[in-house]
């Protein structure tokens, strides 16, 4: 098996002093520990190790105070001060390494080329909560992710990085690479925690957070695989440094997954608050619009995130400023179209996805999802009757908010969003029983 | 058994990592699927019988998860993703293509049984789109052209 051949911008990452996560990732040996430590890795583990106290971690990530990046954009350190100190119940860390948000492509990246990267962030991670034992969550499908973690774990194994009595700090670790079978609730943290206890991977109903009550009704804290990956760098470095990353309120960088029609789809690692049209325009990023064509969308943050128009990609991306457009950053999967794409047509790829992936446990979203996508596929058939829209309306109100999960609104977000700004075409497709315009792709 | 041993000792393995049993389901279910290519209430008494936990309630995880087929299926599984990115590459006519050169269609397995062709929901490969899982292996950036020289190297090896 071998690494994706996804495009990156490493070469830029080498070069700067503030990225960080890329700057490794195109030498075909940073998955070798000794290779990694000669690039400064472990170094964070050391230190922590040498003699930082746990609550001192905890207080370097929340200085710098980057927010979640698997999607939900949660306070990384802030999530890791709710385990309860009295606990006397062991305590659990669950990476999780189930990327499946369509467009997202970015946590596959470090798992293949730098899984040392994340099994680092995780051991101080779990060092700072008081956890022994760690999981990965790696998706099913990701066979040769879990290969490069597995392998990496053995080595970090072999060579006194993880086990019994590290350093001769007396601090034991050890770590658990558990695979999925394929669902995409399973990136939902209480769904993941279903799932690695042997149940159907459906959400739970919070309170109780997995701070207090996660695995095995243990304190438990999930953190995305990126966010993890980040951390040795704000341990290194200080979270004061780390804070000078990025805007005042997004600090840091974060990996963008670029995809759709660009000339140069990838995975850019920019500080947060880069310019949305650079990362599309940009001959260093994606390099235009394939067959220079006009721009007609862009999902910027994943397929659950509102749509934006042309007019409104002169934005930075950072939490506030897309939030501002009516918009998320989700999991910086920006997703683009051209002109030639039928918004009807688009849709109806998104709603199959979350109707297939909907657990089942809430009404709303088992039945709403059906439902939209039965009138979704019609309407695109050529078969819409009046009425349609405000029936799809009427589904998606009665989806948003009413679900233990996001998944109900993640599938409503970007319908909602479609009937917002692309109603004409929406209205167009019923009346005329045709698209407007034909996504008629073919590939290579 | 239609387990091997090796899968069995796999299975007892990883059993032993965890804190509880019950979580030895999914990869006990992993493990079993890379044998034997699908599982079904024989290979859930198997696990159970390894594991000592109940068949219904492997039974119960196996039928969540779709990644473990059901019914046997061909010796090559070909996934093409067909979600918002790979479509917008041409996922689309990457199906029709692959229906077209197997002469089945998706959901299907070829008379030789040596090809299965579905459609699952994205693998991640967004940017390197379209894209078809084949058993293990992604390959990404598809073309005719490297669709062609895929299939007739795995035709080859039989």
């Amino acid at each position: 098996m071998f690494y994706s051949p996804v495009i990156t911008n490493a070469a830029e990452a080498a070069k700067s002093d503030r990225l960080h996560l890329f700057k490794y990732v195109e030498d075909p040996d940073q998955d070798k520990l000794d290779t990694f430590v000669k690039h400064g890795g472990y170094a964070a583990w050391r230190k922590v190790l040498d003699g930082m106290k746990p609550d001192e971690v905890i207080a370097e990530v929340k200085t710098s105070g980057p927010r979640g990046r698997g999607g939900a954009g949660f306070p990384t350190g802030m999530k890791w001060g709710f385990i309860p100190k009295d606990s006397p119940k062991p305590r659990y860390l669950c990476c999780n390494a189930d990327e499946s948000e369509p467009g997202t492509c970015k946590d596959r990246v470090l798992m293949e080329r730098d899984p040392h990267g994340v099994i680092e962030g995780m051991a101080i991670a779990s060092y700072a909560i008081g956890c022994h034992l760690m999981f990965i969550y790696i998706r099913g499908e990701f066979f040769f992710c879990a290969q490069q973690i597995e392998a990496a774990m053995k080595e970090a194994y072999a060579k006194g990085y993880l086990g019994k009595n590290i350093f001769g700090s007396g601090y034991d670790l050890e770590m658990i690479v558990h695979t999925g079978g394929g669902a995409y609730i399973c990136g939902e943290e209480t769904a993941l925690l279903n799932s690695i206890e042997g149940h159907r991977g459906m959400s739970r109903i919070r309170p109780p957070f997995p701070a207090i009550e996660g695995l095995y009704a243990c304190p438990t804290i999930v953190n995305n695989v990126e966010s993890l990956a980040s951390v040795p760098h704000i341990i290194n470095r200080g979270g004061e440094w780390y804070k000078t990353l990025g805007t005042e309120k997004s600090c840091g960088s974060k990996i963008f997954s670029l995809s759709g029609h660009v000339k140069r789809p990838g995975n850019y690692e920019v500080e947060l608050g880069f310019s949305l049209k650079k990362l599309i325009y940009d001959e260093a990023y994606g390099g235009g619009i394939l067959g220079d064509k006009k721009l007609k969308g862009v999902i910027p943050g994943g397929s659950s995130t509102p749509f934006l128009l042309p007019d409104m990609i002169d934005v930075n991306l950072d939490y506030e400023s897309l939030v501002e457009k009516g918009s998320m950053l989700g999991s910086g999967a920006v997703i683009v179209f051209h002109e030639d794409t039928c918004i009807v047509w688009v849709i109806k790829k998104l709603i199959h996805f979350y109707r297939h992936e909907s657990c089942g446990k809430c009404t709303p979203c088992r039945e709403g999802t059906g439902w939209l996508e039965k009138i979704i596929n019609r309407i695109e058939a050529g078969q819409g009757k009046p009425g349609d829209l405000e029936k799809i309306d009427d589904i998606c109100n009665n989806i948003m908010g009413r679900t233990i999960c996001p998944l109900g609104d993640a599938a409503v977000m970007p319908i909602q969003s479609s009937l917002k700004l692309f109603r004409d075409e929406w209205q167009y497709h019923i009346e005329h029983g045709k698209c407007m315009v034909k996504s008629d792709f073919s590939f290579g | 058994m239609i387990l091997t041993e090796d899968s069995v000792n796999k299975i007892k393995e990883k059993a032993k990592q965890y804190p509880r049993m019950k979580s030895a389901i999914l990869p006990a279910l992993t493990i079993a699927y890379q044998q034997v290519g699908h599982v079904d209430p024989v290979i859930y008494e198997e696990i159970s019988s390894i594991i000592r936990i109940p068949a219904l309630e492997i039974a119960e995880a196996a039928t969540f998860y779709t990644m473990f087929h059901k019914k046997p299926r061909g010796k090559y599984l070909i996934q093409v993703c067909h979600n918002i990115s790979c479509s917008l590459m041409g996922a689309d006519s990457l199906i029709s293509y692959l229906e077209n050169k197997l002469g089945i269609i998706k959901g299907e397995t070829t008379d030789d049984d040596i090809f299965t062709l579905v459609t699952v929901e994205c693998l991640g490969s967004c940017a390197t789109a379209p894209m078809m899982q084949i058993n293990e292996i992604f390959y990404e950036n598809l073309t005719p052209e490297k669709v062609d020289q895929i299939l007739e190297e795995l035709k080859n090896k039989d």
